[in-house]
This record gives C-alpha cells, sequence and structure tokens, in this order.
C-alpha cells in the first residue's frame, strides 16, 4: 500500500541542525530499505493557499506569499503493507522531532492512496 | 505549561492503554515495527556471532518477548532500541555459554565488550550504515546451495521479516511445510560452514544472479496470484519489489539488479488494470491505460535507465524490462512499438534459450512485420518438445493463420489450442476463436 504522509508544524520556524541530521538519515535508511519512494519539503503553511467550497460558494484563503526562505513541513511517500507499518514509520518519524527539537509541535497526517479502480 | 499544551484527544488516550487494545491488534502493531527493524537487529547480531541463521533464532526470541509483553506494557517509545537490547542480551548470553565451554573466544570477546559499550539508542541505530551486512545476509540467504525454495522462504523471513505463518499463507503451503523448510536451510548452511561469508569482485556478480533468480521467484508468485485470493499472495510483489530497491541500493554498481527492478516495477504499474471487477484477467493490449501507475512506471524506467549506464542493457532482466517499457510508454495499445519488441526479443533469444522467448518474438514480428514472417518462426516451433501440450503455440499459430485467410487450418489450430488449454475461459475464448475461423471458412 502507498501511503502520503504530510507534515505539517503548529510554528513557523525551521528545524533544527540536529532535527535535520537526524531526519536524513531516517530518510536514508528508509530509501535504503525500499520503504521511502519520494519526498520533499514544504514552506510554511502561511504562504500557500486554500481554496475552498462551502454552502455552494467558492472562497480563498490566500497567503502573503512573501518570499519564504524555511522549509518548515514535508511530505513522504511510502510503499508499505499496511496501516500498522505506516503507524509505525510515522511514530519513529515524529519521536525524531521530539528527541531533537524540544518544543516542536505539530501533525504527521497519513493516507492511503487509493488503488485500482475508483 | 507544556503539559497543558499538549492535548491528546480521548480517543488517542484511549488507544495508548492496552486494555482497549486487542491483542491481535496489538499483534499486528508490533509485526509492523518489527518489519522496520529486523535487518537491523540481524545483521548486528549477526556481525557479533558470524552465523547468519544463529543470529536469526535469537531475533526471532526478541520478537517473541516483544508479542508476550508489550501487548500488556504498551510499545515503549524506542520499540527499534529495546529490540536491539533484547536481542543482543540474547546474543551475549549465548557468547557466554560458548565461552566457558571453550575459551577460545577472545576476539569476539572483544567484540562483545565494544557492542555492549555502545548501547543502542534510536540515533546509533541511524548511524549504522547496515549496508555491507545486509548484502551479507541476503547472500547468505539466497546461497546458491539452497534450492531456490529454501532460498525464497529463508529471504521472506529474514529480510523481509515475514512469518512462517504468512509465508505459508502467501505460498498457499502449510505453515508446517515451511517452517520444515527453514530449518533444513538453515542447517544446511550451518553445517556447510556457509552461514558467515561475502562474496567479493566477481564472486559477487556471480551469486547476485541466485539472489535476483529467487526475488523474481517471489515476484511472479504475487503477480499470478489472483484476486480474491488471500491478500498476503498479491503481497508477495511487493515484497520483491521492496528487495529489488534494497539490493539496487546496497549494490548500486550491479546492472541486472536495476534490470530486474526495472522489469517488477514496471509489471507491478499495469496491477489496477489486470483485472476487471469481476476478478477476470483483462489482456495488457485491452487494459484501461489510465489505470496504469505512472510512479512506478517513472520509477521502472529510471531503474531500466541506470542498468544501461552501467552497460548492461543486454541482460536478461534489462531486456525483458526494456520489452515491457515498450508497452508502458504506448499511450494506446495501437501505438506501441512491435517492431522494437521484437528486436529486444531476438537479442533475448540471443542469450537465453527459450522456445517461448521465440513464441513471444513471433507474437512481435507477426504486429510489426505481418503473419507471415511469424508463421515461419512459429512453424518451426511446433516440433519444439518443450512447447508439447503448451495450448499458446497453436492458439498463436491459429490467429496467424486466421490473418493470411487460411480459416480451415485456423479452425484446426484454435481447436487443438483448446483441447490444451488449462483454464476454462480461455477453453471457451479458444472454442470461440475456432468457431469464427469455420464461419469464414464457409462464408469464404
Amino acid at each position: 500500500m502507498r501511503f502520503m504522509f504530510l507534515v505539517t508544524p503548529a510554528h513557523v520556524g525551521p528545524p533544527t541542525p540536529e532535527l535535520m541530521e537526524a531526519m536524513r538519515k531516517l530518510a536514508d535508511r528508509e530509501i535504503k530499505a525500499g520503504r521511502l519512494i519520494d519526498t520533499g519539503g514544504l514552506m510554511p503553511l502561511a504562504t500557500g493557499a486554500q481554496v475552498r467550497i462551502t454552502d455552494g460558494r467558492l472562497s480563498v484563503v490566500d497567503g502573503p506569499f512573501v518570499e519564504a526562505k524555511e522549509v518548515v513541513g514535508g511530505y513522504a511517500i511510502f510503499e508499505l503493507p499496511g496501516k500498522e507499518e505506516a503507524l509505525a514509520a510515522a511514530k519513529e518519524f515524529m519521536q525524531l522531532h521530539k528527541d531533537h527539537m524540544p518544543g516542536w509541535e505539530g501533525v504527521c497526517e497519513l493516507r492511503a492512496f487509493a488503488s485500482g479502480p475508483p | 505549561m507544556r503539559a497543558s499544551r499538549v492535548c491528546i484527544g480521548p480517543a488517542l488516550r484511549l488507544s495508548r492503554r492496552p486494555a482497549a487494545m486487542t491483542v491481535a491488534r496489538a499483534h499486528r502493531a508490533i509485526l509492523a515495527i518489527w518489519r522496520i527493524e529486523q535487518p537491523r537487529l540481524i545483521t548486528s547480531l549477526a556481525r557479533m556471532l558470524r552465523d547468519v541463521p544463529l543470529a536469526e533464532d535469537l531475533t526471532q526470541e526478541a520478537l517473541v518477548t516483544a508479542l508476550e509483553r508489550w501487548p500488556a506494557t504498551g510499545v515503549p517509545e524506542k520499540p527499534g532500541a529495546w529490540l536491539m537490547a533484547t536481542a543482543k542480551r540474547r546474543a551475549v548470553d549465548h557468547l557466554r555459554r560458548g565461552r566457558m565451554l571453550e575459551r577460545k573466544h577472545e576476539l569476539v570477546a572483544w567484540d562483545l565488550e565494544a557492542e555492549q559499550q555502545a548501547m543502542p539508542d534510536l540515533d546509533s541505530a541511524l548511524d549504522d550504515d547496515i549496508g555491507d551486512e545486509l548484502l551479507r545476509l541476503i547472500f547468505t540467504a539466497c546461497h546458491p546451495r539452497l534450492s531456490r525454495e529454501a532460498r525464497a522462504a529463508l529471504a521472506l523471513r529474514m529480510i523481509c521479516g515475514l512469518t512462517t505463518e504468512e509465508i505459508a499463507r502467501a505460498f498457499l503451503l502449510p505453515a508446517t511445510a515451511i517452517a520444515q523448510r527453514i530449518v533444513r536451510a538453515k542447517r544446511t548452511l550451518s553445517e556447510s560452514g556457509l552461514a558467515y561469508e561475502t562474496p567479493r569482485g566477481e564472486q559477487l556478480s556471480e551469486r547476485l544472479s541466485s539472489v535476483l533468480e529467487v526475488v523474481y521467484l517471489i515476484f511472479n508468485e504475487g503477480y499470478t496470484a489472483a484476486r480474491g485470493d488471500d491478500w498476503l499472495r498479491p503481497q508477495l510483489c511487493d515484497e520483491a519489489l521492496r528487495m529489488g530497491r534494497v539490493l539496487t541500493a546496497i549494490a548500486p554498481h550491479e546492472p541486472e539488479a536495476h534490470g530486474l527492478l526495472a522489469l517488477m516495477e514496471l509489471n507491478a504499474s499495469r496491477t489496477a488494470a489486470r483485472t476487471d471487477t469481476a476478478g477476470e484477467p483483462i489482456l495488457m493490449l485491452e487494459q484501461n491505460r489510465a489505470l496504469w501507475d505512472q510512479l512506478q512506471i517513472r520509477r521502472g524506467m529510471q531503474a531500466l535507465g541506470r542498468a544501461c549506464e552501467l552497460g548492461g542493457a543486454g541482460g536478461a532482466y534489462a531486456l525483458q524490462a526494456a520489452i515491457v517499457a515498450c508497452h508502458a510508454q504506448a499511450s494506446t495499445a495501437a501505438d506501441t512499438d512491435w517492431s522494437r519488441i521484437a528486436g529486444l526479443y531476438a537479442e533475448l533469444a540471443a542469450i537465453v534459450h527459450s522456445p517461448i522467448i521465440d513464441l513471444n518474438r513471433a507474437v512481435a514480428v507477426g504486429m510489426a512485420e505481418g503473419p507471415e514472417a511469424a508463421l515461419a518462426i512459429v512453424d518451426r516451433l511446433v516440433c519444439e518438445p518443450a512447447l508439447k501440450g503448451y495450448h499458446l503455440l497453436p492458439s498463436v499459430r491459429g490467429h496467424l493463420l486466421h490473418r493470411l485467410g487460411r480459416y480451415e487450418e485456423a479452425c484446426a489450430a484454435f481447436g487443438a489450442a483448446a483441447a490444451l488449454a488449462g483454464n476454462r475461459r480461455e477453453h471457451d475464448l479458444l472454442r470461440r476463436r475456432a468457431a469464427e475461423a469455420a464461419a469464414a471458412a464457409t462464408s469464404s
């Protein structure tokens, strides 16, 4: 099963070098283990936008689109046997934040890819 | 202040308590962690003990301990470190016992001290580059002295972390049969002194073929599984793909490893399109190509490109991958580059002598150059003993004869093919083709 991990921190601020290094090692291990198939950093939520439809009306919440330089979250695509494996991987990943960037808060969202005809 | 900010919902909090977790669910979660950690556990222990089968036994004991304890205590914060510490303790005990019997383990004991001083935590585990050790493990599990079936079982157990029961279900065999196979294979390795060795240089490429063969066997076992089979069967494709990715990561200079990975990724990219909602198979040329997995095709093409860069374009796996790539890159069936496929089959036939490859080449030639050239190839295969009883030979022949307007011969060929067809669906299809040819014969 393929999973998308979407990591969104609660506060703006780049990861510490220690956290970056720990994440790099984990990503390297996961690539070599054949589980991690794609990954990348994301810019702060505030610099993006949300386009919504509610009550039949389309609305846009637009970020300031400032020239942000700081990556504060990211995504990863994993191939794993099932949700339990995805949970185990996500917990290990989030534990790194706990260990290497005290005070960090945020969410790692797991979404399974749909497979086969919709 | 921090405590007030950490807000865990009631549902989340509940799921942490063992009572809310059924034992079965807890076991699934533990096995999930196990699959992530196991290669590093075995490789670390194998390094201490210089014995892969023994290392595997002791890591299994660590798993059993976790399965016993964690449902009650909850999963520890750093489960990998916990498993590593437990497994190493077992290894230390084992070595101590051995040392009391014969005091010749000075060297090992020295290693042991070093190992013990570096008590494992998550970060030091991440620092370990286990590439070489993992390669050793894979080469040991897939030793050519073992049968292909034994290699497959050992690889799934030691590299993918599948349990004996899971392997048995995947191969539709009783668990006792798989357990015996594993025990026997491990004994063979231990008794013949093959329990811990890494081939290097030329020997590595040679031995690699015995590994690739097993990975491809596992892949095909999963690929031929039908929808509705136990989910573990198709899962074998994913395990084989994962092993292929591991191999290309730790032996990046071996073109055939990339070739096999490309072949598997490209074949697996069609999974969603291969069956209809009733589970009936759909032939490749009739598949809905929108359902082909483009991410997987990209990965397959990358691996194939890598195999070619390394000078391996002419390898058996790379050639097969290049053939599948022709299909993967055609946006409609009509766009297929059949003459390239025919050429690739000719190259493949030159290195792998197989009448089935010749038959496939005939089909491609038929599409590229027309039925006459193809029929010449097929007619040469009619006396081939290996194809005697193979229904696709008269089936392809019938198809070509029909296109040439030789309807009576086509009818006879389809009739012969129907009589040989193993499954009902194919049998019915071939009988219909025979009837169509017969009708065409009378009206012409």
